[in-house]
């Protein structure tokens, strides 16, 4: 069996957050022959998942204040948010694509909300969390309220749109190309989704996971050592 | 249909004259153009233009000497840092993200350590002694990359000494960083769990005679910029950019300040300890290039005053541990100056390789596969000397990073240049982008 087969059967459902990945064996050295019996520890991968309320502190008010704006819009808070995480004091909104652009400009302009500034957009690939392959990550700044929220997407890899948000937060418009660039997403809407970084016909996401990450074995006084992601990884 | 790095599509730009201009003489193109009577002319300026700060390329479409369309072209200088951090232990990645933004090294490795600490939950068993002394190195930071800012703003005016004394006054700085990092740049001397190692003795009178020395040369340079006719004639409603055109890009840093909103991070969401420390932030309304001149001046003064309160407390603190106590988290070892260079100390290396086989084993281990982090994410904001620098950490319970992303503000500010030069002269987008004051190297990573 392969190692990528043992992972989707050993995957765990349903505990916390979402299941990213699963961890096999020990230190990461694998077709070793292993007679420690360390080989076959199963660690699933969990981000953090959904909080209960209370949220604590402002998280409650921009909760009920988005809410009830999503309500009145007739989208309907369960529709757009998927679940909100609540973690190292840092509050994470989880919203469906079809309804980002919506929840941004509610964000945005609700007087009591007032997230002016958007930091931009960062993608992160989670190769093994099928059908949720591809992650974007927007920082929200609130400079009237001093406060920071962020909003999360997640798209499969077969079907990696998401709407842009340029037309609420411009500033996006290199991000989103960056990752685009960088990870495959495409931002629906866009004025002009070209690379930033890697040249025009470069082939390939180069952030992705499955990207690897290259270079040549270097000598240092006879010894060879071999680039950084062919070494022994201990994760 | 193909689209070009900048999103001009072909179709755009296929009815256009427009000339490639890749060296030779400006005036057979002037007289090209002329020739087949078209006022309109595309020029490329960069990357390798002494007045882009680096690799920016700047497409600029001009009508005589108007600028009517101004596109950059990044990416020249894209070194694929943050992938690089995937493969490294989390200690390791510091040594990467220094090397992003070259002349604000000290706010990466903060913003990155802070992060850290954040997703590990150890934030508040930073030692008191760390912060501090992360507060002063990134205030020397600050003023360092300050004096870059207008001291290459003003070569590119042709005011040559304005280079000289920024880069003099910097090297004080530099000096500073070496005695205490042992390195000019790119330090890699802010660590998760805190710093290093601690000053070295004698560390706070030299900061104290470098205080003087770096106002003298500040001096210098505002009694050279701010009153001269010149200079005002160049910088003065020359590429501005109001409080809404900010806004609507993201756009932070002196150039959000000259517009006139006080926003700083430092004051808005404060970190290592920032609301302790008595600082002003200087704004004004004039949006325009002499007034962030102006504001850095006065950000430079303001981190002096932040730097003196740090070495008044150090001196108060004597001397105490800089790393977390945390030996799992904790860089096992302090280090030394020794006859080959900066490495381990001495006494540690007798310690464990002459009387603790534990002590051996904890740091092999701990040097060579590192400490592992809960898994979740985290962003961590602080003010760069270039606005707003957000840090966006994700850790799936590894020894490394699983994704470290960096919004560094030239990236974004670099956005302005189109709403700063268009309309305006083809001399002055030199000045609108020395005003942005980019390094290419945090733009492209």
């Amino acid at each position: 069996m392969s190692h990528e087969q043992d992972r989707e059967l050993t995957a765990p459902h349903g505990t916390g957050g979402e299941t990213v990945d699963v961890r096999l064996g020990m230190f990461g050295v694998k077709g070793s022959g292993d007679t420690s019996g360390f080989g076959g520890l199963v660690a699933p991968v969990v981000m953090p998942g959904p909080s209960p309320r209370p949220y604590g502190g402002w998280f409650d008010e921009v909760v009920d204040v988005l809410a009830e704006l999503l309500e009145e819009s007739g989208t309907g808070f369960d529709a757009a948010i998927e679940q909100v995480v609540v973690d190292r004091g840092e509050l994470t909104l989880d919203v469906r694509r079809e309804h980002l652009v919506e929840v941004a400009r509610h964000l945005r302009d609700d007087q009591d909300l007032r997230f002016e500034l958007c930091l931009g957009v960062n993608g992160v690939h989670y190769p093994h969390s099928t059908g949720r392959e591809l992650h974007a990550v927007y920082p929200l700044v609130s400079v009237t309220h001093s406060r920071q929220l962020r909003l999360e997407v997640a798209v499969a890899d077969a079907d990696p749109h998401i709407p842009s948000i340029t037309d609420v937060y411009p500033a996006n418009d290199w991000h989103e190309r960056e990752t685009w660039d960088f990870f495959g997403i495409i931002f629906d809407g866009h004025p002009s989704l070209a690379r930033i970084a890697m040249p025009d016909d470069w082939p390939g996401h180069p952030q992705r996971k499955d990207y690897p990450l290259g270079g040549i074995d270097v000598e240092y006084k006879g010894a060879h050592i071999p680039p950084a992601d062919d070494r022994r990884s201990y994760s | 249909m193909t689209t070009s790095t900048q999103g001009f599509t072909e179709e755009a730009t296929a009815g256009a004259k427009s000339f490639e201009a890749t060296g030779g003489d400006w005036s057979d193109i002037a007289e090209e153009a002329v020739r087949l009577g078209e006022e309109r002319i595309v020029v490329n300026m960069g990357p390798q233009h002494p007045s882009t700060h680096g690799v920016l390329r700047l497409m600029l479409e001009i009508d005589g000497e108007t600028v009517t369309e101004a596109r950059c072209g990044v990416g020249y200088l894209h070194t694929g840092i943050e992938k690089n951090m995937e493969f490294r232990t989390w200690t390791q990645g510091v040594t990467f993200c220094t090397r992003m933004d070259y002349l604000a090294s000290m706010f990466q490795e903060t913003a990155y350590c802070l992060a850290v600490e954040k997703l590990l939950g150890i934030t508040d068993d930073i030692p008191e002694r760390a912060s501090v002394i992360r507060v002063m190195m990134m205030e020397f930071t600050r003023i360092g990359s300050h004096l870059v800012c207008i001291g290459t703003g003003g070569n590119e005016l042709g005011a040559t000494s304005v280079m000289i004394h920024g880069f003099n006054g910097r090297e004080e700085i530099l000096r500073i960083f070496e005695m205490i990092t042992g390195l000019r740049m790119n330090n890699a001397y802010i660590r998760p769990g805190g710093v290093a190692q601690d000053i070295p003795p004698g560390a706070l009178e030299a900061i104290r005679e470098a205080d003087g020395k770096i106002r003298t040369y500040v001096k210098y340079l505002e009694d050279l910029l701010l009153a001269n006719p010149i200079y005002k004639g160049r910088t003065v409603d020359v590429g501005t950019l109001n409080l809404a055109g900010c806004m609507a890009l993201g756009v932070t840093g002196p150039v959000l300040r000259s517009a006139g909103l006080p926003y700083d991070v430092r004051k808005a969401a404060p970190y290592c300890g920032y609301e302790t420390y008595e600082f002003d932030v200087p704004t004004s309304t004039e949006s325009d290039s002499y007034s962030r001149t102006v504001l850095r001046f006065e950000e430079i003064y303001q981190s002096l005053r932040i730097i003196a309160q740090c070495v008044d407390r150090l001196q108060a603190m004597g001397p105490g541990p800089v790393m977390v106590e945390d030996k799992k988290i904790a860089w096992p070892a302090q280090l030394a100056i020794g006859s080959d260079g900066m490495g381990n100390s001495l006494d540690h290396i007798r310690h464990i390789m002459g009387t603790s086989m534990e002590a051996l084993i904890h740091h092999f281990k701990l040097v060579t596969e590192g400490f592992r982090v809960p898994a979740g994410q985290v962003f961590q904001r602080v003010e760069a000397p270039r606005g707003e620098l957000g840090v966006h950490v994700v850790s799936d319970g590894g020894t490394r990073p699983y994704r470290a992303h960096f919004r560094d503000p030239s990236f974004n500010n670099l956005q302005a240049v189109s709403l700063m030069c268009e309309g305006g002269q083809l001399a002055d987008v030199v000045v609108a982008v020395a005003s942005l004051d980019p390094v290419l190297g945090g733009v492209d990573r």
